[in-house]
């Protein structure tokens, strides 16, 4: 196995989890928020969700686990926050479709200029 | 951030041959096959499937298929298909499929082609780290390939 391959393999072996994680409608619904409002507690997460504070809880803590958001205690409260980086792998991924296309795309301007 | 923005690929190039070449490199599947790297059973026709063999070495086992969604001559070419389906033991067609669109435009004697492909918020994010590991070498020696393709072209 090249090397480049190798590293490639353990990034993916890396973002299994990652992708798992945010597999599910609640848990992106989550994220969304925290990506649009910023910080949140538990209790403002769980309001007007479909599902009880606990089910979130469970949610927010899948999503810790996976590297995706960090909380912090404030008094009584947790407030959760979002790991940016975690979230950049999960955009390369499709970055990475992007390349194919761009290999295929060169292919294309090739083909069609060669007769010029 | 956006989590609009993972949703879709967006591709643009100017092509330097006039748009009835680039269409037929488009919409006809045999010449689309030659760069694409897949060779089709039949002709692209507007709502109809049609199943393509991996040209790539290593890779001949794999098949996919196009949903040819529609086709507007020298215009518009659309289809759908699995993105992630290498995974021959695995049935893909209960998964929810990508959009790829082909749009051509007049640029004096050169094309502008613009390539989306749309719909990955859809696919189960499991299958898709699932997937890279597994045509990920496929794509390395790819790239290897094609960069000194193109450079010497």
């Amino acid at each position: 196995m090249s090397r480049q391959l190798e590293r490639t393999v353990r990034s993916l072996t890396e973002a299994a989890p990652l992708f798992a994680a945010l597999g599910d409608a609640t848990r992106l619904a989550v994220v969304a928020r925290l990506c649009t409002e910023g910080p949140l507690s538990t209790s403002r997460l769980s309001d007007g969700a479909a599902v009880s504070r606990q089910a979130i809880t469970k949610h927010l803590e899948t999503l810790a686990e996976a590297g995706l958001v960090r909380d912090a205690r404030l008094g009584r409260e947790r407030i959760w926050q979002l790991e940016p980086r975690r979230l950049d792998l999960a955009r390369r991924e499709l970055d990475r479709i992007g390349d194919q296309w761009d290999a295929a795309i060169g292919r294309l301007k090739a083909f069609v200029e060669e007769e010029r | 951030m956006s989590t609009a923005s993972t949703d879709r690929i967006e591709k643009r190039v100017i092509l330097q041959a006039p748009r009835a070449r680039v269409w037929k490199a488009i919409a006809n599947a045999e010449e689309f096959g030659t760069w694409f790297r897949m060779q089709f059973d039949g002709p692209f026709v507007e709502g109809q499937a049609v199943r393509g063999r991996v040209l790539y070495p290593g890779y001949e086992h794999m098949t996919g298929e196009l949903l040819i969604v529609r086709i507007e001559p020298e215009h518009y070419f659309a289809y759908r298909w699995h993105p992630y389906a290498v995974d021959m033991n695995i049935d893909y067609s209960g998964e929810p499929t990508t959009l790829v669109e082909f749009r051509l435009e007049d640029d004096g004697a050169n094309t502008v082609l613009t390539v989306v492909e749309s719909g990955f918020d859809q696919i189960p994010h499991a299958r898709r780290a699932e997937a890279y590991r597994m045509n990920d070498g496929g794509w390395t020696g790819q790239m290897e390939n094609i960069a000194g393709y193109v450079t010497t072209a």
